[in-house]
């Protein structure tokens, strides 16, 4: 029973289903359980939330992952995936200090000061969320002392900072400057991205890192965990 | 099932139906005055004998007639011949069923061209820095030979957005003669693609050997006329408006024969028509209803494509410009015109003025692809491949034409606009408003699966590599590794036996090939 409550959990987080609304991949999946339910379901019958995270969600990511390679995948499976694993994620969070399980880290996102587009970010915060971050989205056209403030209450590990124009780009590096000027900048690790930004940039303002797209920013916070 | 094409919902029309009719009765006048010169005897007997006033006429060598046509005998004609033509195919799924009425639009190759362009890829040094190497394209014309013909019928044959095939080059091998050339074309080209194949042909002392190819291959008499494996492009009037002797003479044959055939007019505006877009028009138009009539006169019934191939002269050297706007103009003129008489469409576009694939060549043909095709011709020839206005045949070409008319399909697709449609969509829109990143990628999945989004262009280079020529070439060799599908082994061996003057290395069943 067990074995297949967790094998149902993985086979949706690969058809993408959040909840049993959603119609995944193949036909007449409509009206069964969602990734949200089954994993409900799983706690409910006392399941080891090792297992529901290991054998379910994280081997059906990796096999996601494995199609994306092999091109029967494509961007979009792979953020219906991650988001049907962040909604799990949502519901384990509470159990995973009883679990012993250690929480992978907490991320802020936030699109800077005057600028309205947050497709890029909202992408970024689905991929963490599905990899097993805390996400915290600020929304977009964010002051750089609210940033601040945020990061000050939150205390979380990752910054995210995102801009589509060149005239609010320059609001990452000002970002950056009030985070030193209060005194948080050794605390918190920022990553920036979007479309006029570069790798030269970030190091220009003094970022700790950048992301071309969703999969770089992933990649690059992963490898910041790490070390 | 027949082939579907793509059904043009709402054609663009370039002139009024005002304009229509004031075409078509200046083109009857232009029939009766001046009339028109006929120089093949056959053609003047017919209309003396239905009643059109023919006078000998007395300019030039060669015996001439003068022939009024009179508008009853236009009516009578338009009235007779087919207004729904099918075209068949070795594969009867391949056919194609054009009404005159419906804008459906077959894409179809052609035209024959004596020049066929090699393509490889030498590597460049970079004289400063001598790491950096490049591949560039390099084309070599060259004289086409049947072995040519039969790679782009192979070609054509797996081209998912090409319909029909007419052939695409004038084989010149050594040991092709004007006798034994008609049979090796149509043989080369049935054999190598299962779609219809329309041709002109060389020497009317041929056209019974290629008839009863085309039976052996149909599987007899009464199944070709069923199914018309093969058609005939004719262009039996001389803009301006003189019945050529050998064409005239052809195509009178093919039409007792009753094989569907594409009545042909090529004037150019500023040499053999005039430079202003009535007076070609009415030009055209005269020429393709004189020839018409002949060939219902001939055989009532005859099913018949209204051929246009109009072109503007170009200003600097007075050849061809098929890269010119009027050019495209004056196509869809024609396409009007012949929606107006409800008689099938063969039209041009896709010709380009340039000599070689590149910037110039997309521009030019799909300029033209577009704005022709969005009108709604029946069968759209000269659409792939074709390069140096109809001189040059390029199989790189080809395939890059391929990938414009899978957008230009794409777009042509009706819209999925309806109350369903739109219930659908207002409760994702709902849904995704409350949701906290507000992205509609879930619902990507299922259409892009569904074939409902457009397919990348198929030819993209990574990063800023420009790779269209190296990816093209990559897919023609694709195309031409797949198997093709030939005429079975003891109909080829009845072909071999009837029909002289095959060349033996066609014979694809013949020991050691």
């Amino acid at each position: 029973m067990t074995e297949d409550i967790i094998s149902l959990i993985r086979e949706n987080v690969i058809q993408g289903r959040v909840t049993q609304d959603d119609e995944g991949l193949d036909e007449g999946m409509v009206g069964q359980p969602g990734v949200t339910e089954l994993t409900e379901k799983a706690l409910a019958m006392g399941i080891d939330i090792r297992d529901i995270i290991n054998k379910g969600l994280t081997e059906g990511m990796n096999l996601v992952g494995q199609k994306f390679e092999l091109k029967e995948f494509y961007i979009p499976d792979m953020l219906a995936s991650a988001e049907a694993v962040g909604a799990a994620m949502d519901l384990l969070k509470p159990h995973l200090d009883q679990s012993g399980i250690k929480p992978k880290g907490k991320v802020l996102l936030a699109t800077v000061k005057g600028d309205l587009h947050d497709i890029g970010k909202n992408i970024v915060s689905i991929l963490l969320r599905g990899a097993g971050y805390t996400v915290k989205d600020l929304g977009h056209d964010m002051e750089p002392q609210s940033i601040v403030n945020a990061v000050r209450v939150e205390n979380p590990q990752f910054l995210g900072l995102s801009a589509l124009l060149t005239s609010t780009m320059v609001n990452m590096r000002d970002t950056i400057q009030a985070l030193e000027e209060s005194g948080l900048r050794d605390k918190v690790k920022v990553i920036i991205g979007g479309a006029p930004v570069s790798e030269g940039y970030a190091k220009s303002i003094g970022a700790d890192g950048y992301g071309s797209d969703g999969f770089q920013a992933l990649a690059v916070i992963e490898s910041l965990t790490s070390t | 099932m027949p082939r579907e094409g793509i059904l043009v919902s709402n054609p663009y029309e370039r002139i009024t139906d005002k304009q229509v009719k004031q075409i078509h009765r200046a083109s009857l006048e232009i029939l009766v005055d001046p009339g028109l010169i006929c120089f093949s005897k056959k053609a003047a007997e017919i209309f003396h004998g239905h009643g059109a006033e023919v006078t000998a006429a007395s300019s030039g060598d060669s015996p001439s007639w003068h022939i009024k046509i009179p508008e009853k005998m236009v009516m009578e004609a338009l009235n007779s011949a087919p207004k729904t033509v099918k075209l068949g195919a070795r594969n009867p799924d391949n056919a194609l069923i054009m009404k005159g009425d419906e804008p459906r639009v077959y894409f179809i190759s052609g035209s024959e061209t004596n020049i066929w362009l090699d393509v490889d890829f030498p590597t460049y040094v970079k004289k400063s820095d001598s790491s950096i190497e490049i591949q560039v394209p390099e084309f070599h014309p060259r004289r086409a030979t049947v072995a040519d013909l039969c790679q782009s019928a192979h070609v054509c044959e797996h081209m998912e957005t090409l319909d029909g095939y007419i052939r695409t080059v004038n084989i010149q091998d050594e040991d092709i003669t004007e006798d034994n050339k008609d049979v090796n074309k149509f043989f080369a080209s049935l054999n190598n693609t299962t779609k219809h194949f329309m041709s002109g042909l060389t020497k009317l002392e041929q056209l019974d050997n290629v008839v009863r190819m085309a039976e052996l291959i149909a599987g007899g008499k009464e199944a070709l006329k069923e199914n018309p494996i093969i058609s005939f492009i004719t262009c039996l009037v001389k803009s301006p408006l003189q019945f050529v002797e050998d064409t005239t003479d052809t195509f009178i044959e093919v039409c007792q024969r009753g094989l569907p055939v594409a009545v042909s007019s090529s004037p150019q505006a500023g040499t053999t028509a005039p430079i202003k877009e009535a007076g070609i028009m009415a030009q055209i138009n005269a020429e393709v209803l004189a020839g018409i009539t002949l060939g219902q006169l001939t055989n009532k019934g005859t099913p018949m494509l209204y051929g246009s191939v109009p072109v503007r002269a170009r200003m600097d050297t007075l050849g061809d410009s098929y890269g010119s706007v009027e050019t495209s103009q004056y196509n869809i003129d024609c396409v009007q015109m012949a929606r107006f008489y409800k008689i099938p469409n063969y039209s041009t576009s896709g010709v380009c003025d340039t000599k070689i694939p590149g910037q110039q060549a997309s521009i030019e043909r799909l300029f033209s692809d577009i704005v022709v095709t969005l009108s709604g011709p029946q069968y759209l020839h000269c659409a792939y491949g074709l390069l140096d206005c109809n001189a040059v045949f390029c199989l790189l070409q080809a395939v890059l034409d391929d990938a414009h008319f899978q957008m230009l399909k794409f777009f042509l697709k009706p819209a999925q606009i309806n109350q369903q449609e739109l219930a659908e969509t207002m409760k994702q829109i709902r849904e995704v408003v409350a949701t906290p990143q507000k992205l509609y990628i879930r619902y990507i999945r299922q259409v892009m699966r569904s074939g409902e989004i457009s397919a990348p262009y198929p030819f993209e280079g990574d990063g800023e590599s420009d790779n269209v020529f190296a990816l093209a070439y990559q897919r023609m060799s694709e195309l031409l590794a797949k198997p093709v599908e030939h005429i079975a082994p003891e109909t080829t061996a009845k072909i071999f036996q009837e029909i002289p003057g095959l060349l033996p290395r066609l014979n694809v069943y013949k020991e050691g090939k």
